[in-house]
């Protein structure tokens, strides 16, 4: 147990902040929201920036051309890139967390070629093609069909919850092959370039108005047999396969902005006046500071415990699953204290008497989705109980 | 940076279990009730060094680091060891004796919010009291006090006295000295708690898996899974915060002490405290009833949540450190 960071570490560190200090000054303010192109444009800008100075694909092996850096460089550089309030993965998310991820471990060596590359160097956007109106926390039970015709599939069916699919070049597509198959041995993994003919994208506004989610509608899509990653039939395997090389460090960067963002209402509320008294003048409120804090550092090193010992064998311990749980509540509980710190400025979505509550009320609103999105908590709670604690399992 | 256990601290985790398990069993406990002290055990640990163990070898102890005594506390929680662990540890190299458990050594916290009443826990089997004070460690004679004997303690392992009065005892160490022994106990308590954390979150799953309602296993009803989820994610949480204190204190460059161990004190306490309470929530009525030890996990994290500093003064304390950076 040695919390000590190696020389080679602050090296690294040293280095890495000196070029974040310089390039995310450069790289200038981000588009408006809602202007995809130009955030499309801005986001992969800032990856080919990554790139070329060697930050891109941290954990991404050496052999498709990503840095490798070890566990404590991985913390490290969330560390610094969350310091430095360098530009979100953006539109790169799917590409660079998890299509390309799965690319490594199970795509041809063609398919490899023809994407990670471009992956890396901001190029190619990704999308993800898995939930469905009917298949949500039971992904499986999805029914996007896809007919073998000749050398193509003819897909058909309607995809939800597609967060950048307006600027995507490609969407990581789960289809079912086998429609006979129990449900979870008749699923494909197709790779879909999203300029074939037959797709429709519905932008979807979401809670916070903006539309980053769209549905996908699919009609008679002719997909290349040649695009499919594995064996047909074999779609759940992969979609489930563990991308060892990750280690549960891509939450790092989020854990660090929300420590941020919890000093900054503590900041906040040091100013923010209740008739005669600061907000911080209530032990209340410093006791809910104070004990957020403490598990926001308990977060940390439970994170720092989880990928220690993924060390040797490369996947993740069972603190895993617990941080996932545990990092949900905690910015859904950060983004409730915030507004009641904000108190009535709240209720307007712009800066008012010099309090963020623009951005603090976005970050609120979105910090919902964490408890739905990639397994809600519930489905977190049954994998908890069931993989860690041995207890019965749920039907699937 | 590898924040896993080292074989050598497996070994050591693993050599205290399996003493416990064989040495403080249920029963064990049960006959201990009223007392909640024997001599013999306590020579048995202190052979296993675990009063000693952060006294340097040269000095008769184990010469091991916080985090390992973290580890081993974890253990003597898990198995609810009764008596004065804590202050027994910290003194051992400042009373003669301590190390070797023949001088039984408890203490109070007197830097605390609410230090009064004046409650001494073990008192009967002490031989040295020590006394925290801001300006120092004090010792005291148990046996020259005015103590009066509280008939129902609520942890009915550790028995309590009331002292009116407390005298100004003899200066065995300076400030640094009583802020180090602060600090120490504070992580070795968070040790403690997260030892129960753990005993009740494994006791409450073992019972789910077998007691049976409506024709199944209780443990098959989301319910109840989720009811034990939460105590996986609390016990995984206080575990990282407990072991980060220890880690903390014995290289303070890697980060802030206070903070560590405040944070420590604060995860594994509610740990501790929610996992006790949904495991007697889990047994049902079973539960409530004293033939069953859900309760004594309960009622020593009581006693335990109120040493070395509340919940509440922890979080105020992370509070101010957010006010001091800012």
């Amino acid at each position: 147990m040695d919390l000590r960071y190696s020389e080679s570490d602050e090296k690294f560190r040293r280095e890495l902040r000196a070029w974040l200090r310089e390039a995310v000054g450069l790289h200038g303010p981000p588009p408006a929201r809602e202007d995809w192109p130009a955030r499309r444009a801005w986001d992969t800008a800032w990856q080919r920036k990554l790139f070329d100075a060697g930050y891109a694909g941290i954990a991404w092996p050496r052999a498709y051309g990503g840095r490798e850096a070890s566990l404590s460089e991985q913390l490290v550089y969330h560390e610094e890139y969350a310091r430095a309030k360098a530009p979100y993965v953006g539109v790169n998310f799917v590409g660079l967390l998890h299509g390309g991820p799965t690319l490594i471990v199970e795509g041809s060596p063609g398919q490899k070629a023809a994407h990670l590359p471009r992956i890396l160097r901001g190029e190619e956007v990704w999308c993800q093609g898995f939930s469905e109106p009917g298949a949500g926390s039971d992904l499986a039970g999805l029914k996007t069909r896809a007919e073998r015709d000749g050398d193509h599939y003819r897909v058909s069916g309607h995809k939800i919850w597609t967060s950048f699919a307006q600027v995507a070049d490609y969407a990581e597509l789960l289809v079912r092959t086998d429609p006979a198959a129990p449900k979870h041995r008749g699923i494909s993994w197709l790779i879909l370039p999203m300029d074939l003919p037959g797709i429709e994208i519905r932008p979807l506004p979401e809670i916070h108005g903006e539309t980053e989610f769209s549905e996908v509608f699919l009609e008679d899509v002719r997909v290349p047999v040649a695009n499919r990653v594995g064996a047909e039939n074999d779609g759940w395997r992969i979609t489930n396969v563990t991308l060892r090389f990750e280690r549960g460090t891509a939450f790092a960067g989020e854990m660090y902005e929300l420590q941020q963002w919890l000093a900054e209402v503590a900041q906040v509320a040091k100013r923010a006046t209740r008739s005669e008294a600061r907000a911080w003048d209530d032990a209340a409120l410093r006791r809910e500071v104070g004990e957020l804090q403490a598990e926001l550092d308990a977060l940390w090193a439970l994170l720092k415990l989880s990928i220690s010992q993924a060390g040797d064998s490369g996947v993740p311990g069972v603190g895993a699953s617990a941080v996932k749980l545990f990092f949900t509540e905690l910015k859904q509980r950060v983004g409730e204290l915030s507004l009641r710190v904000l108190g009535r400025a709240a209720l307007g979505r712009s800066d008012l008497a010099g309090l963020p509550v623009r951005r603090w009320s976005w970050e609120a609103l979105q910090s919902l989705s964490l408890s739905i999105a990639a397994g809600t908590s519930q489905i977190q709670r049954n994998i908890i109980s069931e993989r860690i604690q041995g207890l019965p399992r749920e039907r699937s | 940076m590898n924040f896993q256990l080292s074989e050598d601290q497996q070994a050591l985790q693993q050599g205290i279990r399996s003493f416990c398990q064989g040495r403080v069993t249920i029963d064990h406990l049960r006959a201990l009730e009223g007392p909640g002290f024997e001599q013999a055990l306590w020579g048995e640990l202190a052979e296993m060094g675990i009063f000693g163990l952060r006294l340097p070898e040269e000095e008769g102890g184990v010469g091991l680091r916080t985090a390992d005594a973290v580890l081993v506390f974890e253990e003597l929680g898990r198995a609810l060891v009764p008596g004065p662990l804590v202050f027994s540890h910290l003194a051992a190299g400042l009373v003669d004796g301590a190390a070797s458990g023949e001088t039984v050594v408890g203490g109070l916290d007197l830097v605390c919010a609410a230090p009064t009443p004046y409650v001494v826990e073990h008192l009967e089997a002490l031989d040295a009291l020590l006394l925290l004070r801001e300006d120092g460690v004090y010792r005291v004679d148990p046996r020259s006090l005015d103590a009066r004997p509280v008939a129902v303690p609520l942890d009915p392992l550790t028995p309590v006295h009331h002292v009116p009065e407390l005298p100004a005892g003899e200066r065995i160490g300076d400030a640094e000295v009583a802020r180090d022994l602060r600090l120490a106990g504070t992580a070795l308590v968070s040790g403690l708690l997260l030892g129960i954390a753990e005993a009740t979150q494994e006791m409450a799953v073992d019972y789910a898996k077998k007691r049976e309602q409506f024709g199944r296993v209780i443990g098959s009803f989301q319910a109840i899974k989720h009811i034990l989820a939460d105590m996986f994610v609390r016990q995984e949480v206080a575990r990282a915060a407990a072991y980060a204190a220890g880690a903390t204190l014995d290289f303070p460059e890697v980060g802030d002490v206070e903070r560590a161990v405040s944070g420590a004190k604060i995860n594994a306490g509610e740990a501790a405290m929610k996992n006790s309470r949904a495991c007697i929530q889990v047994h049902g009525g079973m539960g409530y009833t004293w033939e069953i030890p859900a309760h004594y996990y309960l009622k020593r994290t009581w006693v335990l949540e109120s040493s070395f500093g509340t919940l509440e003064e922890h979080c105020e304390k992370v509070a101010a450190q957010i006010e001091t950076a800012a």
